[in-house]
């Protein structure tokens, strides 16, 4: 009996103890977006929510400083657009090579090589785009500076392949094998097979796959800083210097003054990164649920 | 009567084991041949042998032949995917893709060269009808076969295999996770489907071996122990141990 009491009185400390873990992450969470949103919501005192996004000039420092993020975001979303435009089609022919046409003994030691590739610190990915990438870009393609949107676009989707073709390769070996042999079974061959019902079927994986590969892209920081150029312009060319919305925090943060009109639309420019990210999430979320193989 | 297929001397291996041990069968054009014995007996891996199914399986390994209207169809250079439109498959479990009833039966179609869309809608609705189907999902073509009852979708697998218009279909235990009522009406259907086609069943079924096939044969451990018109084999077995096996002693 007493052995009994111990055992419930055991079972009520750990229950409460992970639900107060469980739980200080949400309030952690909730108090950085907080202190994002107080932080950052004042620059309207200093400039239109209108000017702030659609304004085109980004002088923070200078005695008529100006606070339009427009070139920001545009470089964001181009750099986010081109490593994707690299990354998808490429991870994806890894992933369908691995699942369905290597050998197993290939595909045993190309997988954790892929896993491995995506825990290289990102510093040293742009470390790599600095001393080898951006002057090869200058050299051969004849430019001003070899970092640029081009160069930090390939370093990111780099980065994203391990991630996406990872995920993308659970999803397709994942569809059932009763589906490819019915599909062999009325004369399809492979190719047909995969184009037709394998990828099709794991079409859900695979968009939860690119969107968490995208949303790792908009969200580095390191890599860009390093190699995108670092001009606050709205960028005409692929090989034109950008400066994305991460780097700009990271590399005027420390020297803007605590409470200036500076440090709020750092801080104001963070909250514009969350809720991209944050609308992400959602379309992640919807097309996870969208494409989701019920199995008969 | 033709005999549509020839099994010469079979045996299968997977890795090591032979799972089919010299088998010898000849399937007759037009009728229904069952094959029963208890499970692992090699049934199911003998049928998969017939279209080459097996192919798929790495480690395995064939001896011996099999001849569709006199061909071989381990002839060096033989196209699997053309074999696969002669032999038609429905499976144990119902595996309808994860597209639209249309969808489901217009990708047989379609990957056998058929791109003309009134053929495609012309052999949809005729092997809908052919397998059954149709007056229960004429107004539902667009939804997704998932959405259809078990014995629905394995109506609708039957329908998606005689749309390519084979001449042989083999069924490996077609009905066994279906309810009566859904059993009876694959049952019905198979009677029908026997004036067009050749068909190779694997049943566990006693009743339903004897209800439905034409000749029956006995596995057992990877070997063929007995084969023989169905009436035969139910009321006169040659050995006991069909016997046996018939009248529910073992298995």
């Amino acid at each position: 009996m007493k052995h009994l009491n111990r055992k419930i009185i055991y079972d009520i400390i750990l229950s409460k103890f992970f639900f107060i873990v469980g739980l200080s992450c949400l309030i952690i969470l909730f108090i950085i977006m907080l202190f994002l949103f107080i932080e950052g919501i004042p620059v309207l005192n200093h400039v239109s929510l209108t000017d702030f996004i659609f304004g085109t000039s980004w002088y923070p420092t200078s005695d008529h400083a100006r606070f339009g993020i427009l070139p920001l975001i545009s470089a964001s979303a181009a750099v986010t657009l081109l490593a994707s435009l690299l990354a998808v089609p490429f991870s994806l022919a890894i992933a369908i090579y691995l699942s369905e046409l290597a050998g197993n003994l290939i595909r045993e030691i190309i997988k954790p090589v892929i896993e491995i590739i995506a825990s290289i610190p990102s510093v040293i990915i742009g470390f790599f785009g600095m001393v080898v990438v951006a002057p090869f870009l200058q050299n051969n393609f004849d430019l001003d500076t070899g970092l640029n949107l081009f160069n930090a676009a390939l370093m990111l989707a780099f980065m994203a392949v391990p991630t996406i073709a990872s995920i993308c390769e659970d999803a397709i070996s994942s569809v059932p094998a009763s589906l490819k042999e019915a599909s062999y079974a009325l004369g399809a061959n492979r190719w047909q097979t995969i184009y037709h019902i394998t990828v099709p079927a794991a079409l859900s994986g695979i968009w939860t796959a690119i969107i968490l590969g995208i949303s790792r892209v908009i969200g580095e920081t390191m890599v860009v800083l390093m190699v995108a150029g670092g001009a606050a312009i709205i960028p005409l060319s692929i090989f034109d210097p950008v400066r994305p919305l991460t780097s700009n925090i990271a590399a005027e943060m420390a020297e803007a003054a605590v409470g200036g009109p500076h440090y709020r639309a750092l801080f104001a420019i963070g909250i514009i990164l969350f809720i991209i990210t944050f609308i992400f999430n959602i379309i992640a979320d919807y097309l996870s649920g969208k494409y989701k193989f019920k199995e008969g | 009567m033709n005999d549509k297929v020839i099994i010469n001397d079979l045996t299968f291996y997977y890795g090591n084991n032979s799972a089919v041990k010299n088998v010898n069968i000849r399937v007759q054009e037009n009728s229904v041949l069952a094959l029963i014995g208890p499970s692992g007996c090699g049934k199911s891996t003998l049928i998969r042998c017939i279209n080459r199914m097996n192919d798929i399986i790495p480690a395995t390994r064939t001896e011996g032949d099999i001849l569709i209207d006199g061909g071989s169809i381990y002839a060096d250079k033989y196209n699997v995917s053309d074999l696969r439109r002669r032999v038609g498959m429905v499976f144990q479990k119902s595996n309808p893709f994860p597209k639209s009833v249309f969808e489901n039966i217009a990708y047989g179609l379609k990957i056998n060269g058929i791109k003309n869309k009134y053929d495609i809608e012309t052999r949809v609705e005729k092997s809908l009808k052919g397998a059954a189907l149709w007056d229960e999902v004429k107004d539902r073509l667009d939804d997704s076969a998932l959405g259809l009852s078990g014995g629905q979708q394995q109506r609708l697998c039957i329908a998606r295999t005689i749309a390519i218009e084979p001449e042989i279909i083999l069924m490996d235990e077609p009905a066994s996770a279906l309810d009566p009522i859904s059993t009876q009406k694959i049952e019905e259907l198979i009677q029908d489907l026997k004036a067009k086609y050749t068909i190779i069943i694997v049943t566990h079924n006693m009743q339903q071996a004897a209800r439905i096939s034409d000749f029956t044969a006995f596995m057992y451990m990877g070997n063929l122990i007995e084969i023989n018109n169905t009436e035969a084999i139910f009321t006169k077995p040659g050995l006991e141990m069909t016997e046996n096996y018939v009248t529910g002693k073992f298995g």
